[in-house]
């Protein structure tokens, strides 16, 4: 596990689905520590992308993070090189309660005498991060009980137990409230820094509100990069945006 | 009462129940009877935590039960023989000269008893590993274990000059120096396989609360998601099946002086089917539920078949069917939904405050 914010530099990312192109030679480099959104119409191929680098699905190209080639490894190796993701819908252990959803994100380097043996009080992490995340109170709430906007940052949290140095959401605030966001949007503030966060996101509010820098992804290859302004002022994704979805300018609140 | 002090007065009312309480006020037959369904109750707390906690679909624990089964009977048809003789069986088909070289280490007490329950484990390392890590599905799990539970069983059948085909091993009389046929050391069995079961039970909890035990139910329901935390899957359900098949070969193996026979009959696809339903009926997930499920059933077939032969296969059928369709939880839930009808009765408690805290989120 690397202990510094690696950055993530992907070239040529080649994703196919039976002859379809889902993501189609993109180039991209998130620098350690941005806090990097990454839009795009339905279809764009984002969450695709995050399904490649996280080892889901099979592509072609290279993806680095820090030193260390992503494609072609297992899943689970992956993840152990701190690389952790979150699913558009929130993929908890529901029938567990939200300590434990923690501590088992915490424990995948635990030896096996460890594993045999019951918590005894709660890890350092996992109270901190409790913390973090405002669910302290709801420690032994089971997590299939918790609010929505509870379950993202519960999966957020994990990620941070995990030790991901490379955090990939897969639009978090889709379906929150406005405080929710707010308080999503500031939990990823104190976050970044020493983690690279990656988002995937439709909403533009929200992006406006916390995005570092933008990539725009349209039909599996990168249309725009830049700052939010940069990103806006281009017309290439005016085009795209007003072009293709002039019913929905903002997109506000859309989901995928 | 903390679960801990729970738990540990379930295990004394446990103690008491079959140490005291079922010698005294059942027959030897009834004893013996019990001491089989015992056996039976020690597969069920594996299926128990490979089925119930890890999801897996062990439909094929007639396999582990049996290689448990054999090794003891080798041994004790063995003894029974004497040094250097062969076991009656074999002298009766009169196909060898001498003991095939696979028979002899079993003469060895220690390396039967170990073999009862590595050999198992051992096989069940083998094909977990084959199959968790190409990652097969529950379907083609389960179909993949009923395929070597049937195999198995042409294999022996097969080979009857040295496994005893058809009829198995039988007649076994003595159980390391302690003749069978004496109902003392009938007895003697019983407190073995009790004292067993009870150990295994304390195992399976301990298993059960561990953090591995956690992070089993976790895979059970979303592997996927424990692969992105950084485990491989493929390791926390292979312990989890290398354990039950343990625990079948070591019930397989006490089955053998409480019966006084293993079979091809006792271990193939349909007493494979029979642990689960077993299993089902009780509760797969609780504790005992599984133990209680196992004699339930093992009970019922005994009352049942004795009474009503022949429609015995139906009734069990309709059994598993009832219980999987209204109380999928199995016997074990039953007192959950009585407390909590018992809790509804009550006028409800004034809210925590939690409801306002999701009321916040969610706003
Ligand atoms: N497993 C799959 N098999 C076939 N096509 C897929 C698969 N996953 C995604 N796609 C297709 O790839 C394209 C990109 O999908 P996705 O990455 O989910 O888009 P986004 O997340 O940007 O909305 C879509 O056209 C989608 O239908
Ligand atoms: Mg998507």
């Amino acid at each position: 596990m690397s202990e510094t914010a690696g950055g993530l530099r992907i070239r040529g990312l080649r994703v196919a689905f039976d002859g379809f192109v889902a993501v189609d030679g993109v180039d991209l480099d998130v620098a350690p520590g941005d806090i990097r959104f990454l839009i795009g119409p339905n279809g764009a191929g984002k969450t695709t992308l995050v399904d490649a680098v996280t080892g889901l699905v099979k592509a072609t190209g290279s993806a680095l993070f820090g030193e260390q080639e992503l494609l072609g490894r297992e899943v689970h190796r992956i993840a152990r090189l701190g690389v952790g993701r979150t699913f558009q819908t929130a993929a908890l252990f529901e029938e567990l309660t939200v300590l434990q959803n923690l501590d088992i994100a915490a424990g995948a380097g635990r030896s096996p005498w460890a594993m045999l043996r019951r918590r005894g009080a709660v890890p350092d992490d996992v109270a901190y991060t409790l913390e973090t995340i405002g669910l302290a109170d709801r420690r032994d709430a089971l997590a299939g009980t918790l609010a929505h906007g509870q379950k993202q940052w519960l999966e957020i949290g994990m990620l941070l137990v995990q030790n991901a140095r490379l955090l990939l959401l897969d639009e978090p605030v889709a379906g929150m409230s406005h405080e929710e966001r707010e308080a999503t949007g500031e939990l990823l503030g104190k976050v970044a820094g020493e983690r690279t966060v990656v988002v995937i996101e439709h909403d533009m509010d929200f992006l406006r509100r916390f995005a570092r820098t933008v990539t725009v992804l349209h039909a599996g290859k990168v249309l725009s990069e830049g700052t939010v302004a940069q990103v806006q002022a281009d017309p290439k994704v005016q085009e795209v945006y007003l072009g293709h979805a002039s019913d929905e300018p903002v997109a506000q609140g859309a989901e995928a | 009462m903390s679960p801990r002090v729970r738990a540990w007065l379930g295990f004394g009312l446990g103690a008491v129940v079959l140490f005291a309480a079922a010698p005294a006020l059942l027959t030897d037959f009834r004893l013996s009877l019990l001491a089989k369904y015992l056996c039976f109750a020690i597969v069920a707390v594996g299926i128990g935590l490979a089925w119930g906690r890890g999801g897996l679909l062990t439909l094929g624990q007639g396999v582990f039960f049996g290689l448990g089964g054999y090794a003891m009977a080798m041994h004790l048809k063995l003894a029974d023989a004497g040094e250097g003789d062969m076991p009656d069986f074999m002298q009766l088909y009169g196909q060898l000269d001498e003991l095939p070289a696979w028979w002899a280490p079993f003469a060895n007490p220690v390396f039967a008893l170990a073999a009862t329950v590595l050999l198992p484990m051992l096989v069940a390392f083998g094909l977990g590993s084959l199959v968790f890590r190409r990652r097969v599905r529950g379907a083609y799990f389960a179909i993949l274990s009923q395929a070597l539970a049937a195999a198995m069983v042409i294999l022996l059948i097969g080979q009857q000059g040295t496994t005893g085909g058809t009829n198995g091993l039988t007649d076994i009389e003595g159980f390391f120096g302690y003749d069978l046929d004496d109902p003392v050391n009938q007895r003697m069995v019983y407190f073995i396989i009790a004292g067993v079961l009870l150990a295994l039970l304390a195992l399976t909890r301990q298993l059960m609360h561990s953090r591995y035990g956690e992070l089993l139910v976790a895979v059970r329901d979303s592997e996927e998601r424990v692969r992105f935390l950084g485990y491989n899957p493929a390791n926390v359900k292979l312990v989890a099946y290398v354990v039950a098949a343990g625990m079948a070969g070591l019930a397989g193996a006490l089955f053998v002086p409480a019966v006084g026979i293993i079979s091809p009959a006792l271990i193939g696809i349909v007493p494979s089917i029979e642990f689960v339903i077993g299993v089902a009926v009780g509760g797969r997930a609780a504790l005992l539920g599984p133990v209680l499920g196992a004699v339930a059933v093992a009970w019922a077939k005994t009352a049942l078949s004795e009474r009503f032969p022949g429609t015995w296969t139906y009734l069990q059928g309709a059994m598993f069917v009832l219980v999987v369709a209204f109380l999928p939880g199995g016997l074990a839930s039953l007192w959950g939904l009585v407390k909590r009808r018992r809790e509804a009765a009550v006028p409800p408690a004034p809210p925590a405050e939690q409801p306002v805290l999701v009321k916040e989120a969610a706003a």
